[in-house]
């Protein structure tokens, strides 16, 4: 590994100690991933404030002191409560005590306090062949898959500390040949009305993550007109079941204007045809129960964007929702919300929204447990291990309409 | 007489203990509760077993980017495990490590043995690293 004078300045503490442990810190990371060198990235966005325990707490808290600033537009991924409504979150005193804290100190870093999962959907939309420092498993296969922009997986920590120099180690993702594609996906097999439906993507982003894990693949035979929330979704739940930090779908995203393309011109290591069965399993691999009553629904894992919004509210004239109803969503996408006069409709429909945080990262959902009903791939795959509830997957229309009396309709036709 | 495995070394140290080998890769965060090591993901093969002071072998990583958060926050509640044993290099759990040392929670060695060395590992033998990230199995 070798450092620009610039950066040996950076890690000797000319830029005050908090810079110097990012430097220290980004450059060891480097040579422990075999980078020869670090590359400046044009902006970060930063999972490290969501509470996981309060040694995150004591490391952000230490930069803080130390005299840490951003140099780069860092947006902010969800944090531990809602900063509108207090009462959305039930942590204990210390856990919510240290959840702000945490907050508040990746804001006193001069972070973009955007708290949301879906940072491309509040403007920030790094551009084709840009490097950059991206952590959030969901954000990141978007920003290199559907915007092109160049991202490795950042885990929490590295993420803050490439926007606090940056800078970030070369290797990885940042390497255009190591963006091409390997491993052909078939998907002539599956119905186009299926294709044709937001229930289809995160399905197969699920069978995606765990049968792909950390390879490249291309994904051939989606509609040309795949929309950024269906990718969205795809993203997220191939992120979720595996190591997917990149995939490509041919004639869709922007590195893949061709199968060919994608894979560089040189023919794949392994093509896979995806049949209904495989996604058959996959989908029930989603849920963990096969019960017909479910106690509460949850959407937006991504974050829910105004589009999503159109599509639910779409769905609620006539209907009464009977148990809890979540949509965890940004706080730009609340404010527009407020703005068009749709919040005070969707709280007198049953809708609860939950902004800056998410009920799969905090105390949220209420505490005496059951079913939960999503139509995220993300959701259906951290539910049981982050809440204690059990997990159903379905349609948004299955979620809307299960959530009218508690009991379960499924529309199982498309997946005949 | 003892096996010894070589492997490629990302964070040096040596470390002694009970090998626990994981049936499927997992996601520290939603996969390991940070509270007490035990992992919580129902669905894991492993469900409920303790990592706390053990070589935990790894055949993959997946999911998400705040297992380092996790890695960091048992590091720092002497929660850890004893070494980790990676199939392949891997950004996020060394981070956890890298920032343990620098928050002064101390470290543990992390290597990477190739996937097709990992049949020689088993659940319950007991193993010792080494600083040169030599793999001894002790039986």
């Amino acid at each position: 590994m070798k450092l620009t004078g610039d950066e040996m300045d950076l890690a000797s503490g000319k830029r005050g100690e908090a810079a110097a442990m990012a430097m220290r810190i980004a450059s060891e990371m480097g040579r422990m991933l075999g980078a020869s060198r670090m590359i400046p990235v044009a902006s970060s966005h930063i999972d490290g404030a969501l509470y996981h325990g309060d040694s995150g707490v004591h490391f952000a808290e230490r930069l803080v002191a130390g005299g840490a600033k951003v140099v780069i537009p860092a947006s902010l991924n969800v944090g531990g409560l809602d900063m509108h409504d207090a009462s959305i979150v039930k942590y204990d005193a210390h856990r919510r005590d240290m959840a702000g804290r945490l907050m508040k100190a990746y804001e006193a870093m001069g972070c973009w306090p955007t708290w949301t999962c879906s940072p491309y959907h509040a403007g920030h939309r790094p551009k084709l062949g840009q490097d950059v420092a991206w952590g959030e498993s969901n954000a990141v296969a978007f920003c290199n898959s559907v915007l092109g922009a160049r991202t490795n997986r950042y885990g929490d920590f590295l993420d803050i500390c490439c926007a606090i120099t940056g800078r970030a180690p070369y290797y990885g993702l940042h390497l255009p040949e190591n963006r091409r594609a390997t491993i052909v996906i078939d998907t002539s097999a599956i119905s186009p009305a299926l294709k044709n439906s937001d229930v289809f993507y995160p399905v197969l982003g699920s069978w995606y993550g765990a049968e792909i894990g950390s390879a490249i693949g291309v994904i051939d035979g989606l509609p040309a007109d795949t929309s950024e929330d269906r990718l969205k979704a795809l993203a997220a739940a191939a992120a979720s079941s595996g190591a997917v930090g990149l995939f490509h779908a041919a004639g869709v995203t922007p590195e893949a204007p061709s199968l060919d393309a994608a894979c560089g011109n040189r023919p794949p290591a392994r093509t896979i045809r995806l049949t209904p069965d495989m996604l058959r399993a996959a989908r029930d691999r989603l849920s963990t129960v096969k019960g017909e009553s479910i106690d509460a629904v949850a959407l937006g894992s991504p974050h829910f964007s105004i589009g999503e919004f159109d599509a639910l509210e779409a769905l609620l004239p006539g209907k009464r929702l009977g148990i809890p109803f979540f949509v965890c969503t940004g706080r730009n996408v609340v404010a527009e919300l407020e703005r068009q006069g749709r919040l005070l409709h969707l709280a007198e429909a049953g809708v609860t929204v939950v902004a800056d945080t998410c009920v799969v990262v905090a105390p949220i959902l209420p505490a005496k447990g059951g079913v939960l009903m999503t139509n995220s791939g993300k959701f259906a795959h951290y539910t049981p291990a982050n809440t204690g509830y059990a997990v159903m997957y379905g349609s948004l229309a299955d979620c809307v309409a299960s959530a009218e009396t508690g009991q379960v309709k499924r529309e199982e036709r498309l997946w005949q | 007489m003892a096996i010894a495995l070589a492997t490629t070394t990302q964070i040096a140290g040596e470390a002694a203990g009970e090998i626990l080998k994981l049936g499927k890769p997992i996601s520290f965060w939603g996969g390991v509760d940070p509270r007490t090591g035990r992992i919580s993901d129902p669905r894991h093969p492993n469900h409920d077993a303790d990592i706390a002071g053990k070589i935990l072998v790894l055949p993959g990583m997946i999911g998400s980017s705040s297992s380092s958060y996790i890695m960091l926050e048992l590091m720092s509640i002497r929660r850890a495990p004893a070494a980790l044993i990676l199939a392949e290099p891997d950004a996020i759990l060394g981070l956890g490590v890298v920032v343990a040392k620098e928050m002064n929670y101390g470290s543990i060695p992390v290597v990477v043995l190739p996937r097709a060395d990992h049949d020689a590992l088993r659940t319950g033998q007991r193993a010792r690293i080494g600083a040169d990230g030599k793999i001894e199995i002790l039986g």
